[in-house]
């Protein structure tokens, strides 16, 4: 087990370095620089600001040395927030992020599993058709359109919860943000309990423990519940990637100081160290939910063999 | 193929849901395309007269104006007919691709499809949101390269399933025979098994529709996408997200659109799936 990590682990580090590498001679490609004004600067003052960034070495020797200093843990100085290096700047706006997207994360698991295990008990039956039409609707809508829409109806008609702001554990204000960033995978979560659940469900040791006379939810949590939850850990790391896409937008439609707005803004600013560190922060999230899948793998389906 | 085609068509009559789902599409599309005949506003006219007006069924604009007087209802249904367009047209180029890749990587098989498969891996692996803004950044704003790049990030889905059904294919006869009798292999995959995956495959790419409109929209909500003057459903969402409050029409329009497109396509194209029972092996 152990050594398959580790094996795994060796094996995320070439996929960050291409994608660092493809990210870093992306974004140099792009036309202007971070420095590009409404007013031109001088020239003199140009060619200082380039070299005090570095801007004017080659781009083999600027690449070496980002490399270089990526594995001191030094991401660099922001190009556009004078001042902060991007390590100050993500390190502000990720407790908030990561609050937002852990909270949608677990809310689309504790609420997906039942409802999808609540529609295969009723396979057929009106409670599994209402349930599996509402959860078209979250797949089918995209979190920018429910986030406003809830914000209309629950902030501004009704009154009951802020439409957008952010104050320091305070849950109200993360009520909306989270309830849209969580609608879409809680629906892609109940979809594939509820089809994983009606085969486990017709499967010959189900039947057993039936006849042994276990209770219904005896049957549910002990047994069904286990190999049922297989497909939803595959699909964990593609929930992840579309809760981060979504945060980006729920983010700056709910004013929370994440660090969703500075994906966008580094791109479009040419802040080239902010990007990258976004880039950075972002796929090492990707990739170790990957690495976590294969070890829930292991333990939800005992006949996987990680070592091979 | 002909029968599969039928008995697909024959179980997507008889589905409720997805039958309602077309018929909701095929408003959408008519409204799209003769709504301009019999609405007297263009989607650019500023009507300083009407600065964001209310909706009125007896008044110059049936569903309110925006903030510089536009229609909303001709901005919307512009927004609409450019989101149909990415969404075909980038799924045509997704299902080019994946085609091609699918079906080499399927019929040669072995190490190569191994390699092939693995690349594939790799880049769903990937943030691909964060290069397509990326590539945006780069290669500026235009439509055609939004057709591009979205398709290109569409199409591994699609190389998977067609290289699925490649692999039952490659150990039919008619290939057997078609080796035998000397052809290439770059012509039995041209002529022997791209002919053969491509109905199912390209009813399956329906449902690459409303993935790829929900994307296109999502750039435009970023300010990435279709650029002003032209209207797209995602900007005019994130020009009425910040107006909710005075003027709920400007988001209700176009967001209740966009949700009733992506609403339909997606029973829909669940609906065709069903039906034609296509798995990605």
């Amino acid at each position: 087990m152990l050594r398959y990590f580790l094996t795994r682990l060796a094996g995320a580090v070439p996929t960050l370095f291409i994608i660092v590498t493809l990210a870093f001679f992306l974004i140099r490609a792009a036309p202007g620089g971070p420095f590009d004004q409404e007013q031109t600067l001088p020239p003199e003052i140009m060619a200082n600001l380039q070299s005090a960034y570095g801007l004017d070495q080659p781009i083999w020797t600027q690449y070496r040395r980002y490399l270089g200093a990526l594995l001191h843990g030094d991401f660099g100085p922001s190009f556009k927030y004078k001042d902060f290096s991007v390590t100050e700047l993500i390190g502000q706006g990720f407790p908030v992020t990561l609050e937002l997207g852990s909270v949608a994360m677990a809310l689309a698991l504790i609420l997906g599993i039942p409802i999808g295990t609540f529609a295969a008990l009723h396979h057929n039956r009106a409670a599994d058709y209402a349930t599996m039409s509402l959860a078209v609707v979250g797949i089918a809508i995209p979190s920018f359109v429910v986030l406003p829409f809830l914000g209309l109806l629950f902030g501004i008609y009704l009154h009951w919860l802020p439409v957008a702001g952010w104050e320091p554990g305070s849950l109200k204000h993360l009520a909306l943000p989270v309830l849209a960033l969580a609608l879409p995978p809680l629906s892609v979560i109940a979809r594939l309990v509820r089809a994983s659940m009606l085969d486990v469900l017709r499967s010959h040791f189900i039947r057993t423990a039936f006849a042994k006379g276990l209770p219904l939810h005896t049957v549910i949590v002990r047994h069904a519940l286990r190999p049922a939850l297989l497909p939803v850990a595959s699909y964990l790391p593609p929930a992840v990637a579309s809760i981060m896409t979504g945060s980006l937008v729920v983010e700056s439609i709910a004013g929370l100081p994440g660090i969703g707005r500075y994906m966008v803004q580094g791109a479009l600013n040419r802040d080239y160290t902010l990007v990258m560190g976004m880039v950075i922060i972002y796929s090492t999230l990707l990739i170790a939910m990957g690495l976590l899948v294969d070890l829930l793998y292991a333990w939800l389906d005992p006949r996987v063999r990680l070592e091979r | 193929m002909s029968t599969l085609i039928e008995d697909a068509t024959r179980r997507l009559r008889t589905n409720p849901a997805a039958m309602c789902a077309l018929l909701v599409l095929l408003c959408i599309v008519a409204l799209t395309l003769i709504g301009p005949w019999f609405n007297p506003n263009s989607s650019e006219t500023l009507d300083w007269s009407h600065v964001a007006a209310r909706p009125a069924w007896a008044g110059a604009h049936w569903f309110g104006t925006d903030r510089l007087g536009r229609d909303l209802f001709a901005r919307t249904l512009e927004g609409a007919r450019v989101s149909l367009a990415v969404g075909l047209v980038a799924s045509a180029v997704s299902l080019l691709v994946g085609i091609g890749y699918g079906a080499v990587a399927g019929y040669i098989g072995g190490r190569t499809d191994h390699a092939m498969m693995r690349g594939i891996e790799i880049l769903s692996g990937l943030p691909l949101v964060f290069f397509i803004i990326f590539l945006t950044v780069i290669f500026g704003r235009s439509m055609y390269l939004l057709f591009w790049s979205i398709g290109a990030v569409g199409w591994l889905t699609m190389a998977r399933i067609v290289r699925g059904q490649t692999l039952s294919i490659r150990e039919r006869e008619f290939i057997e025979a078609a080796v035998a009798s000397g052809a290439g292999t770059a012509r039995i995959i041209v002529k022997h098994v791209i002919p053969n995956v491509i109905g199912p495959v390209v009813v399956y790419a329906t449902l690459t529709v409303p993935q790829i409109i929900m994307f296109e929209s999502f750039l435009s909500f970023l300010g990435l996408g279709i650029q002003e003057p032209h209207a797209s459903l995602g900007a005019l969402i994130a020009e009425g997200a910040g107006e909710m409050e005075a003027a709920p029409w400007m988001l209700l329009v176009p967001g209740g659109l966009l949700a009733m497109l992506l609403l339909a396509l997606n029973i829909f194209g669940d609906g065709l799936r069903d039906a034609l029972d296509v798995k990605e092996r």
